[in-house]
């Protein structure tokens, strides 16, 4: 892993982006972003509506090519990279995905094996002890035989997450993984994704929009304003009223959550 | 699962003076559209001759020229352009799709079919039956198009319903295909009316079909409140006093009515519908109110053109009106198309 | 332990599916051979087939039925791979070559071939292949230059049929009614007259580009779960999906270069063949046999139905796609209200 040359700080960086500028059609939702995601933490992207998490997290995980600036994963420029390369490193749970009609859960995992298996191989061995560890670890495994459609939101993006794992990657990139669920789903899912990072060891970054939830998961909070990075750091060091005014116009206070210890937002 | 529908962005008040200096514009245009349309052609008059020749007409070549082939074909071109124009405009509010035309959606097709089998059948090629059947046909094809256009708009569902309306049309113009397969003489008038001519009429033919064309009017006119409501989303029409059942009945009988008639004179004239509603919106804004009462001005404007280029373009010869829309129409749609795929971006 | 709980694998129901239709396929073959007007028994048929009939046997059954009917199968599995890959691609039902302005390019190059150029035969085949293929590459280009994918890529071949449509219309228009059609029969899609010649290319195009389709399909499991997990699963986005469109535009360009354009079996075939495996997986295999015996039952009906008259088979598919839309249309409405 190459040493980065930004940071004062010495903990270490697979996924990296130096004076990105990112945009769709000739505007620029991102311009010059300087951003480290530390290595087994679970970084949490933040900012109001439009202000470029979404796209900052698809230029990371190369579904956007930036108009300037470079991506980087161990060092080398992500776009150098070959696709399947990437898929090995980097799992993604985007917002956009669809589930085809009467696929049944087993199989719609086990599509996650794609970047590991060859062009004529059967299943192997490895993949199934993959599918099993996916299913267990967002526990799914007796839904296996079930249809995708026949689920409750909750367990469909418990489905997705599995078909990420599937793939074994030491990134997990997600989009808006909670929004549509409900709230004890939510927490449900929050509590997973702490878990696959705690235990497994794996880089976590998520997009969220609930700005609590972010405090309660997060080791770094990456907070995104009109493209630009207003803060970052861990959240109780960073969430601040002043900050939370400068992100979103909102007066709040910000009291510590007496059951977890982080930052809690509260509005006026 | 579902997300929630989102409400398209309120419709703006358009200020009156914005309104009536488009409408004043529109007006202008159509005088000169209407000269045009009477002036150009194998035998070209000029606006003194074409008003002398109105006031005090004779019988030399121009006069008839003018009475009899010119003026019919204007007059036709501005009842069909209204009634496409006002049809097309409805469709796109009713349905909450930019793209729906007549053309697109089948009814049209409907129409055509329905006309074919009636020639075929009943063996009548008179005008009030020709218009019997586009009407019935028309009315059959628009109810298809209801079913699917009648709920709330969930992600890619413009294109479900325009994908939806294309295989109607090509099922149906199989169907008239296999009609005028066994009957050549059906075939022969078929083909000629099929691409959409605003010539061969007489003018009692155009007259015939403007009671049917102002009970639409009359009937789609007044919706344009009501459907700026119900742009908002039905639950949110419905809570802004739209509603939205009646409200769907009275324009889909105001489109059946001007889209069979149309049709059952000119044949399916395609991309007029589609284009006036968009021409208009860059004009005066999203407003139905003003869309509408704009549109049947627009849509004459926009075929007296269409027909007029189509005369001046191929002589000695002629571009049928249908096949200039044709032409025209299709880089605005597939302007449209782009347009839309850049804005709808996660 | 030996069998893998998770590895992908066909359903027993799909197995089961597959099996009934290639008894399908054997019995519409035993009906076509053995029905009709000359209508031989059995045992005359084998020995006929096996090369030792006799002359009146030999020309019915080896000259005239049997092309025709394996055109019949060979245009209809190429329809239905085509339309499956379509459907998959732009993730919607109601995709196929002939709404993407496909078909109806052909159509505008065999009605040029025919009323301006005056050729027919081979001429017309390659005059409707290279229509169909300038369509395509207009579609596909235009796309490319505004960055359309799926969906919106339809909406581009959607308009540009409607264009084509209305020069189609003019072009009949001026031409003399006899001429007019001539070119119209053609453009119904019709497998009368087929000789050896056309269907020996046909198989052989089938041969060689139905497995290749199945070689691929593996690509559509990833695309058809969106383009931002595709090409997170590793998928090259770009090279993949124009691979997919070009097998499936050649698929579809065979069938009307033979046949003229068929409607419908590209569009109801894979659709139909989902509901009867309910495998989300379909492959490539499924809706090749559905379309094959589809398009060689309607053949059939068409020889049969109206005898001595023939009806184009493409209208017979066209007008019974119909059915097929509005029942579509209908359990669309009744999931979406």
């Amino acid at each position: 892993m190459a040493a980065d040359l930004m940071s004062q700080d010495a903990s270490s960086s697979r996924l990296a982006a130096h004076g990105l500028t990112v945009g769709y059609g000739g505007q620029p939702i991102c311009a010059d972003l300087d951003v480290r995601l530390p290595d087994g933490r679970f970084t949490v992207i933040i900012g109001p509506n439009g202000c470029g998490k979404s796209t900052l997290l698809r230029s990371l995980a190369r579904l956007i090519r930036p108009s300037a600036g470079e991506v980087r994963l161990d060092g080398r420029l992500i776009q150098d990279l070959p696709t399947r390369e990437v898929a090995r490193r980097i799992g993604l749970l985007p917002q956009s995905a669809v589930a085809p009609d009467d696929i049944l859960v087993s199989d719609l995992v086990a599509r996650g094996r794609h970047p590991h298996r060859q062009a004529f191989a059967g299943w192997t061995e490895a993949d199934e002890r993959a599918v099993q560890h996916a299913l267990e670890a967002t526990n799914t495994l007796e839904l296996a035989e079930r249809a995708v459609d026949s689920l409750s939101g909750g367990q469909r993006q418990r489905v997705w997450i599995a078909l990420a794992l599937a793939q074994e990657t030491p990134l997990l990139l997600l989009d808006e993984p909670t929004t549509f669920l409900d709230i004890a789903h939510q927490v449900e899912l929050m509590e997973l994704l702490c878990r696959l990072n705690r235990e497994g060891g794996r880089t976590l970054v998520a997009v969220l929009h609930d700005l609590n939830q972010a405090c309660r998961y997060a080791d770094h909070i990456i907070a995104l304003r009109a493209g630009r990075i207003l803060a970052e750091g861990p959240p109780a060091e960073i969430v601040t009223p002043e900050l939370i005014e400068a992100l979103y116009g909102l007066k709040c206070a910000v009291i510590e959550n007496p059951l977890a210890g982080t930052p809690l937002v509260i509005p006026y | 699962m579902t997300q929630p529908a989102r409400p398209a962005p309120l419709a703006q008040r358009v200020s009156a003076a914005r309104g009536g200096l488009v409408l004043v514009l529109l007006l202008i245009v159509l005088m000169l559209a209407v000269v045009a349309s009477l002036g150009i052609g194998a035998r070209s008059l000029s606006a003194a001759q074409i008003l002398h020749l109105l006031v005090a007409p004779d019988d030399s070549t121009d006069a008839v020229v003018l009475w009899q082939l010119r003026l019919p074909r204007t007059l036709l071109g501005l009842l069909v352009g209204a009634a496409l124009g006002l049809a097309g405009a409805l469709m796109q509010a009713l349905t909450r799709n930019p793209l729906a035309d007549p053309g697109l959606l089948g009814i049209n097709a409907g129409a055509a079919f329905a006309v074919v089998a009636g020639l075929s059948l009943v063996g009548l090629d008179d005008a009030p039956t020709r218009l019997a059947c586009a009407l019935l046909g028309a009315a059959l094809a628009a109810g298809l198009v209801y079913l699917l256009g009648g709920s709330a708009p969930a992600r890619g569902q413009p294109i479900r319903l325009i994908l939806a309306g294309i295989a109607l049309s090509a099922s149906l113009n199989a169907c008239t295909g296999i009609i005028t397969l066994f009957d050549s003489a059906v075939f022969d008038s078929y083909r000629f009316w099929a691409v959409g001519a605003l010539s061969g009429q007489t003018p009692g033919g155009a007259l015939g079909i403007l009671p049917l064309l102002l009970i639409g009017l009359a009937l789609g006119l007044p919706l344009g409140s009501r459907l700026n409501a119900l742009a908002l989303g039905d639950d949110l029409g419905r809570a802004l006093g739209a509603r939205p059942g009646q409200l769907r009945l009275l324009a889909f009988v105001a489109i059946v009515l001007l889209c069979g008639a149309a049709t059952a004179v000119a044949g399916p004239i395609g991309f007029l519908g589609l284009v006036v509603p968009h021409a208009l919106r860059l004009l005066v804004g999203a407003d139905w109110r003003w869309i509408l009462a704009l549109a049947p001005l627009a849509g004459a404007n926009l075929l007296l053109l269409a027909d007029t280029l189509g005369r001046r373009v191929a002589l000695p010869g002629e571009l049928e009106a249908g096949i200039v829309c044709a032409l025209l129409g299709t880089p605005v749609l597939l302007a449209l198309i782009i347009r839309s795929a850049r804005r709808v971006r996660p | 332990m030996s069998r893998h709980r998770f590895a992908p694998r066909r359903s027993a129901r799909f197995k089961a599916c597959l099996l009934l239709l290639l008894l399908a396929a054997i019995g519409i073959c035993a009906l076509t051979l053995t029905g009709g007007a000359f209508a031989p028994a059995p045992h005359r048929v084998a020995v006929t087939l096996l090369g030792r009939g006799d002359a009146l046997a030999s020309l019915i059954l080896l000259d005239l039925r049997l092309p025709r009917l394996l055109a019949a199968f060979g245009v209809g599995a190429a329809l239905g791979a085509s339309g499956a890959i379509f459907q998959r691609l732009a993730r919607n039902p109601l995709a196929s070559p002939d709404l993407v302005g496909f078909t109806v390019g052909s159509a505008s190059g065999a009605l040029i071939t025919l009323l301006w150029l005056q050729l027919g035969g081979a001429a017309l085949m390659l005059g409707a292949l290279g229509g169909g293929l300038l369509a395509a590459v207009l579609i596909a280009g235009l796309a490319a230059l505004a960055g359309i994918r799926g969906e919106r890529m339809i909406m581009l071949g959607i308009a540009v049929s409607a264009l084509l449509a209305s020069l189609n219309e003019y072009l009949l228009t001026r031409a003399e009614l006899d001429e007019a059609q001539e070119a119209r029969l053609w453009l119904f899609g019709s497998l009368d007259m087929l000789t050896w010649s056309r269907t020996l290319t046909l198989l052989a195009g089938c041969l060689l580009l139905l497995p290749l389709a199945a070689w691929l399909a593996r690509r559509l499991r990833l695309l058809e779960l969106g383009d931002d997990l595709a090409r997170a699963l590793g998928l090259a986005m770009l090279p993949s999906q124009n691979l997919l469109l070009a097998v499936a535009v050649a698929l579809a360009a065979l069938a009307i270069a033979t046949a003229g354009p068929i409607g419908f079996v590209a569009l109801a075939a894979p659709q139909l063949a989902r509901r009867l495996t309910r495998s989300a997986d379909l492959g490539i295999l499924a809706p090749a046999l559905l379309g094959a015996c589809l398009t060689a039952l309607a053949d059939l009906l068409a020889q049969r139905l109206l005898a001595p008259f023939q009806i184009p088979v493409g209208l017979l598919t066209g007008a019974l796609g119909g059915l097929y839309l509005i029942f579509l249309l209908s359990r669309e409405w009744r999931r979406t209200s």
